[in-house]
């Protein structure tokens, strides 16, 4: 197991870091969290164009760039740190789904259309909780001449309103697979939906006898592991935020006079914010390890449980105890606090929330102990 | 002399040890060899029994030792901390009087820090030490004293001053344990175990040449006991496995080494014992029960969290990067995980936690974590003042305002019948 970064991938972090704060301070997140489009598409495109974000953690052969969920989380973890406002999260999750289902050229396809951010795409799974589960998908492909009509609907779709493709994951009676729909297809109606966390937008859509092209089928085991890095990246994502979180509430307590003295020199102060630290710390280490484990492609499932359930202890925390420290102030509008506490919030239950992921993380640890335990029984036995 | 690198090291060593390593020896016959040689302690410097190694050169020495199965320096129990603790500010003659002899094993060690008066604020010891004639003579009261009941001699941190601040009034002793005017008795824990010492002193004597460094420097010498108490805590005992070898010198090693570590059979449980967590939920069926699922899963990812926080810790100041906070945070981390470890523990034994005895489950083990978990977020610096020092020197807080910065003898303290 590795537990430092490589000169190169703290280089890189410091490249997207200097971008994620220039581009996006907390005024630039406020005008964005009033938009409808959510983002800013001539500093997306300068993203793209200029770090090559599209396809970062797929494979060359895939036409990626042939780096790994290591380098993915780094991304997201400065981008969460800053809240970027950005499609990132959407193309993650489309590009993750066309590598799992299309073969490596018809990938390579897509990623070369969607490199320079000009064509966007997301992915669109969920239809009652977000959890990726097979059976939870209901929405119909039927084969009609030389492509599919899908008809059901999808809620919780990232960017769902405002994208170029929408991939979606449907039943065609005998298997998963993965279908493209074109935003203006016949059909289909995308509703935004209004969400308390305006730094992601949502969409709901509903889905008629609308034409669709077939990517390729989607086993159980490859939707699972969609998943899994979708949730790599956003643990890694919400670390970013609950360090924000963390500094801004060490920050204030350094300068608030109260009864003649900084109020971060009172113990009752001091001790929160050291348990915060050492909650903050732990789930970063869980979002590193994860992606690890996720490049390496070891215990993925346990370990993006793992990662997601920590980071959601940790960022929901850091944000509570950010504004119990701020005091007053920091339940206002106006202090940036709310902007990183309805992200933590939003990200908490997004792709299921911790204890979902605890369970199964367990099933996972539980599965793998009997395995060993069998494995050693074998052994014993020839 | 050859080229000091880790290839030549090992080849030298390996061959020493070829020529002189002798189980037939007595442990101390064979240590006084080894302290001759240079072998007993590579990492210490020349003029005093080593070699001037490196770490990394000493960790050679050690890997070879254990190949030959070859036992090495005594280095059990608080006797390392004398010997930083001598090497880093004694004078020539303490430094040859008491070294060979913390090596060779023939002398045990105790620290005389800890007072019923000062736990946390160990500056604010109380205990005194007045100089009369060539006697430094001392009265008070130590406690949490491992290993007392067996030390030759004692690290003896007492006030000599108590005109001038707290810390500028402490000086620094070697007390002789073996004489009328101490008074060890074992501490009992609520857990039954007994750990550790008090220890009494009533007009116990020091002799002039007993005091390590100069008067009032008594705290920065102990800063350095300090320094290494809690690097000692961080690193694992290795050493060689001596459990399947038979012979003579091994009996008197494994005797050495059960007396030195007895004080400690209880610390596994001490620490939750995460290791039974899941198999006691199998074991008693609650594994069936949601929320000890979810506490289950709590505390694993919290135990796996702390020990790679730990490591990524450790990796960054392998790869020469700055000092993050992930260091500071492990004992804080084992707190939590002791206290969660013990909830679930009751939770999935029910009432049979309260057994104790042969026919309790794990025999007693169970009963005896939930008693010896409140010692963890105590026992070498309460959690108050580990988050004290998290928040002070990892986040930059601002310090509390204090009361004892005058002279000692004004400070605000806990009544002590011994100082009048």
């Amino acid at each position: 197991m590795h537990f430092s970064f490589s000169d190169d991938q703290d280089q890189f972090r410091g490249v997207i870091a200097r971008f994620c704060r220039d581009k996006s301070p907390t005024s630039q997140v406020r005008t964005l969290m009033a938009s409808d489009l959510g983002f800013d598409p001539e500093i997306w495109q300068q993203l793209c164009q200029q770090v090559g974000l599209v396809g970062l953690h797929l494979p060359e052969a895939q036409g990626g760039s042939g780096f790994t969920a290591v380098e993915l989380g780094i991304v997201m973890e400065e981008m969460g740190r800053h809240l970027l406002c950005s499609p990132f999260l959407s193309t993650v999750m489309a590009s993750t789904a066309v590598a799992q289902a299309a073969g490596a050229d018809e990938c390579s396809t897509y990623l070369s259309r969607w490199a320079e951010g000009k064509e966007l795409a997301t992915l669109a799974v969920c239809e009652t909780d977000m959890h990726f589960e097979p059976h939870n998908i209901l929405l119909k492909a039927t084969p009609v001449d030389d492509e599919y009509r899908l008809n059901g609907h999808k809620r919780y779709v990232v960017d769902g309103h405002s994208v170029d493709v929408i991939l979606v994951v449907a039943d065609t009676g005998s298997q998963l697979a993965l279908f493209e729909v074109a935003h203006n297809a016949a059909g289909l109606t995308r509703t935004g939906v209004e969400t308390m966390d305006a730094t992601r937008k949502l969409a709901q859509l509903d889905f008629q006898d609308t034409p669709a092209v077939f990517i390729g089928a989607l086993s159980p085991a490859q939707l699972g592991e969609i998943y899994n890095t979708l949730l790599v990246a956003l643990a890694n994502e919400m670390i970013g935020g609950a360090q924000a979180l963390l500094d801004a509430a060490v920050e204030y307590t350094k300068l608030r006079v109260q009864f003649g003295r900084t109020v971060g020199s009172f113990q009752a102060i001091k001790h929160r914010l050291a348990d915060l630290l050492l909650e903050v710390e732990l789930a970063k280490t869980a979002a590193y390890q994860a992606a690890q484990a996720l490049a390496e492609q070891r215990n993925t499932s346990e370990m993006a449980s793992l990662a997601k359930a920590a980071a959601s202890e940790a960022y929901l925390q850091a944000g509570i105890q950010c504004i119990q420290l701020h005091g007053g102030i920091g339940f206002t509008w106006e202090n940036d606090t709310h902007l990183w506490f309805k992200r933590a919030k939003s990200s908490e239950v997004f792709f299921g929330g911790p204890a979902y992921h605890r369970e199964r993380m367990l099933q996972q640890i539980i599965e793998s102990a009997a395995r060993s335990e069998t494995s050693v029984a074998e052994e014993i036995n020839t | 002399m050859s080229d000091v690198n880790p290839d030549n090291v090992r080849s030298e060593v390996r061959q020493w040890l070829e020529t002189h390593w002798d189980p037939s020896l007595s442990l101390v016959a064979w240590r006084n060899l080894l302290v001759d040689s240079g072998w007993a302690a590579p990492h210490w410097p020349e003029d005093y029994f080593g070699k001037g190694f490196s770490s990394a050169l000493a960790s050679v020495v050690d890997e070879e030792f254990n190949r030959a199965g070859a036992i090495g320096a005594a280095h059990a129990g608080p006797r390392m901390l004398a010997a930083v603790t001598l090497l880093e500010h004694g004078n020539h003659t303490q430094k040859t009087n008491y070294l060979r002899r913390i090596l060779t094993g023939e002398d045990s060690w105790c620290q005389l820090f800890s007072e019923p008066g000062s736990g946390s604020d160990l500056a604010g010891s109380t205990t005194r030490a007045d100089l009369n004639g060539d006697q430094w003579v001392v009265n008070g009261q130590k406690v949490w004293t491992t290993s007392a009941h067996h030390a030759d001699y004692g690290l003896l941190v007492a006030r000599t001053d108590w005109d001038v601040p707290k810390h500028q009034g402490l000086s620094y002793f070697i007390i002789d344990m073996r004489q009328p005017g101490i008074e060890v008795r074992q501490l009992r824990q609520m857990n039954g175990h007994a750990s550790f010492n008090e220890v009494f002193l009533t007009d116990a004597l020091v002799p002039r040449e007993n005091l390590l460094s100069e008067v009032g420097n008594g705290w920065q010498v102990a800063v350095t006991t300090l320094a290494h108490e809690r690097q000692s805590f961080a690193r694992s005992r290795g050493g060689t496995d001596t459990t399947q070898l038979s012979g003579t010198i091994y009996d008197e090693y494994r005797e050495e080494l059960a007396v030195a570590n007895e004080p400690y059979v209880w610390y596994p449980q001490r620490a939750g014992r995460v290791d039974l967590a899941l198999q006691r939920a199998q074991e008693t069926g609650t594994i069936n029960d949601p929320v000890v699922r979810q506490d289950l899963a709590r505390l694993l990812i919290l135990s796996r969290t702390a020990q790679w926080t730990a490591a990524r810790g450790r990796a960054a100041q392998q790869a020469g990067k700055p000092q993050g906070p992930e260091g500071s945070l492990s004992k804080l981390a084992a707190s939590n995980i002791a206290r969660t470890a013990a909830r679930l523990h009751t939770d999935t034994t029910g009432p049979e936690a309260l057994l104790t005895g042969e026919n309790s489950p794990h025999k007693g083990i169970i009963a005896e974590i939930l008693v010896s978990v409140p010692a963890v977020s105590i026992a070498g610096g309460t959690d108050e003042i580990q988050k004290n020092i998290i928040a002070e020197r990892v986040l930059g807080m601002p310090k509390e305002p204090r009361f004892d910065k005058g002279p000692f003898r004004d400070v605000p303290r806990n009544v002590n019948v011994s100082e009048i």
